[in-house]
């Protein structure tokens, strides 16, 4: 009952998803950045960084405006069907997947298919890959913001603080700590701040596929050390996914008794 | 007058006849102590031709004035456990060998060939492969080491030597030899007045190119590539360095080319590609870097505030992640009419030179110059925007590293 159901409202939400220009626009603009950044320099180290910093720059913003604004949008049409014998769970949970596969297959289409056929590198495959894992967390984060507040404006106040935080606050309160205590060995505590931050997560792991990871110097040596080993990369990928797993229960569990 | 001319004219004449006369070929083949029995026989300024073959024979001491020349390459074979030439007279002449396989002592520094205490030795179109030391200057002068191949396969700097090695020397010529997997490519140690011409030096564990103490000496259109640490030059002045190419020394603690106590000297016409920290600088006094190419480094150029009086003048830095990284606040050297692809600075009386001073120092390089760890930041959009701020209102940034007159166009080099 519960799969059928989903799938059924999974395919509504694409479809609905589909034909909304915004995510037409998105892979649009991806594709265009993508393919004008990886053929315009003629070093594919440095076309990939490009993109990289387009991802993180993008990625999370957009996800969770868009997200947020189409949750809340969909407020009518989830409480009709709330009205049905559908489960509050299976409800939220086809909310989800499909915004988040809507918006994981528009940047597939706009950044993963230019990197893959202009330069197929392990570092092109690991930048899709936290492309794909940014937009899953950042589209779970705004189904919580969804479920906790009950205006549209506040919501979406969040979600833009939500993502600033997380592309640029959090990376200053990062420079302060280390400013602060830079007479300490504070690699490996840094290491675990890094957990807190999926966006930071992300670049440090496509910059460590790439050839500037040298760069880094000390710290960039320890962590290829410890994400390049298996349990590295099992760590890694048990923290992106934590934090797409945490804010999705959180609101499962939040929107069941929520008072709609 | 004319009686002497004739006199010297006549003296030439005998001496070339004798000299002709008294030179004779010795052909050598391969059977036990075939060159040492040879070396035994010849007289001074006779030629020993080592016909194609193996030869285990070791310590072969030169005390004549031999051409020792190789046909077709014949192998000279140390078996991991000897040394080989012991050349210990002027003027000695070594090509056309093979020479493998030198050992390893604690004591003595093992060579394909040792020269020592002798001028004018000539050691020139030789293999060396997989030797400790291949050629081995000890207190030489005027001697040449020329179109030589030198490589061995040790892939550690403890178990291997040096290509090239000079100690208390002059007047060198060392030119055309291409040398991979040793320690130092080629290294001098209180080497004058010499010269290093085209030679290329790749893939070596530590320094393509390494020397100290070696003051006024050349080096020209030299290619220094792939080496574990790149090029390191040290406690040295009158250096010359013109259009040598230091391309791709990468990784943690790689340097294009690294400079410690030099003064006096010229850096002129090099390209500096694609090296995680181009060109480094320390405690150097006038030092004058022009034209040089900048390109694709993670430091261009990294000068410490312990470097006075130097120039960078007309130098093209491109596609660098950081132009400049300095450690201080106080800056003696002068950069003036550069290209910097960063520059985003305008021209409106169109003379080609920028109206607006450029500042190569980043903020994110000077934090990182402080703290290390804050590389973890690299590429994220708070850098970013931090750097973008500190260009319209310079605070962090030491203001005194700046380029007056930063050029609009790249300079043809």
């Amino acid at each position: 009952m519960l799969h059928t159901d989903m799938k059924t409202i999974v395919k509504y939400i694409l479809l609905d998803l589909f034909k909304n220009k915004t995510i037409l626009v998105y892979t649009f603009i991806l594709a265009v950045l993508a393919v004008s950044v990886l053929s315009m320099s003629g070093n594919s180290s440095k076309g990939l960084l490009s993109l990289l910093n387009i991802t993180l720059l993008f990625v999370p913003i957009i996800s969770i405006l868009f997200a947020t604004i189409y949750f809340f949008n969909s407020m009518e049409f989830i409480e009709l069907l709330l009205a049905q014998s559908v489960r509050r769970k299976t409800m939220i949970l086809a909310e989800y997947c499909g915004v988040a596969s809507a918006l994981s297959i528009a940047y597939l289409l706009g950044v993963g298919l230019p990197s893959v056929l202009l330069n197929y590198s392990p570092a092109s495959i690991t930048l899709i890959f936290s492309g794909i894992f940014l937009t899953l967390i950042f589209t779970a984060i705004a189904l919580l913001i969804f479920v906790v507040f009950k205006d549209k404006t506040k919501g979406i106040g969040a979600a833009i603080i939500t993502a600033l935080f997380f592309t640029l606050l959090f990376d200053g309160l990062l420079l302060s700590f280390i400013y602060s205590f830079s007479e300490y060995p504070i690699d490996k505590p840094l290491l675990g701040l890094i957990s807190f931050n999926p966006v930071d997560l992300g670049r440090i792991l496509v910059l460590l596929q790439l050839d500037v990871a040298v760069m880094m110097g000390y710290s960039g040596a320890l962590f290829k050390e410890f994400m390049g080993s298996v349990i590295g990369s099992v760590y890694t990928l048990g923290c992106m996914s934590l934090w797409v797993l945490i804010p999705l229960a959180a609101s499962v569990r939040k929107f069941k008794r929520k008072d709609l | 007058m004319k009686r002497t001319f004739g006199q010297i004219a006549f003296l030439f004449a005998a001496l070339l006849i004798a000299a002709e006369c008294g030179a004779s070929i010795i052909k050598v083949k391969p059977a036990p102590n075939a060159i040492h029995n040879a070396i035994a026989k010849a007289r001074t300024g006779d030629t020993v031709v080592i016909m194609k073959g193996t030869y285990k024979e070791h310590e072969i001491t030169v005390r004549k004035r031999l051409v020792l020349t190789g046909n077709s390459f014949p192998v000279i074979d140390g078996e991991n456990k000897y040394q080989l030439f012991l050349i210990q007279c002027d003027s000695v002449i070594i090509r056309g060998l093979q020479i493998q396989n030198v050992g390893k002592a604690s004591m003595t520094d093992m060579a394909g060939i040792k020269v020592i205490n002798a001028k004018g030795v000539i050691v020139d179109n030789n293999k060396f492969i997989n030797n400790t030391f291949g050629v081995y200057l000890q207190n030489a002068a005027f001697c040449s080491v020329s179109n030589n191949i030198i490589h061995s396969d040790f892939k550690d700097e403890i178990n291997g030597g040096n290509g090239i090695h000079a100690w208390r020397s002059d007047h060198l010529s060392i030119s055309g030899n291409i040398i991979s997997g040793q320690r130092d490519g080629i290294y001098f140690e209180f080497v004058t007045e010499s010269k290093i011409i085209s030679n290329r030096s790749f893939g070596n564990a530590r320094y393509g190119l390494h020397f100290m103490f070696s003051h006024n000496d050349t080096y020209t259109k030299n290619t220094f590539n792939d080496n574990g640490a790149g090029v390191a030059v040290m406690y040295s002045h009158g250096v010359n360095m013109y259009d040598n190419e230091f391309i791709h020394n990468w990784g943690d603690a790689s340097y294009g080319l690294l400079l410690k106590e030099i003064t006096d000297s010229r850096i002129t016409r090099n390209r500096f590609i694609k090296n995680t920290i181009g060109l480094h600088m320390e405690g150097t006094t006038r030092v004058d870097v022009r034209q040089n190419l900048f390109q694709d480094n993670g430091w261009a150029a990294r000068v410490q505030a312990s470097c006075s009086g130097s120039n960078f003048i007309q130098n093209n830095f491109i596609g660098n992640s950081f132009d400049v990284a300095t450690n201080g606040t106080m800056m003696l050297n002068n950069f003036d009419s550069n290209y910097w692809d960063k520059y985003d600075g305008y021209d409106l009386n169109k003379n080609n030179v920028g109206d607006v001073p450029y500042y190569p120092v980043s903020v994110y390089s000077v934090v990182t110059e402080k703290i290390p760890s804050a590389m973890i930041l690299y590429h994220s959009l708070l850098t970013d925007i931090m750097d973008q701020v500190e260009k319209v209102l310079p605070t962090i940034i030491p203001d005194k590293l700046r380029d007056d007159h930063p050029l609009m166009k790249k300079i043809k080099l």
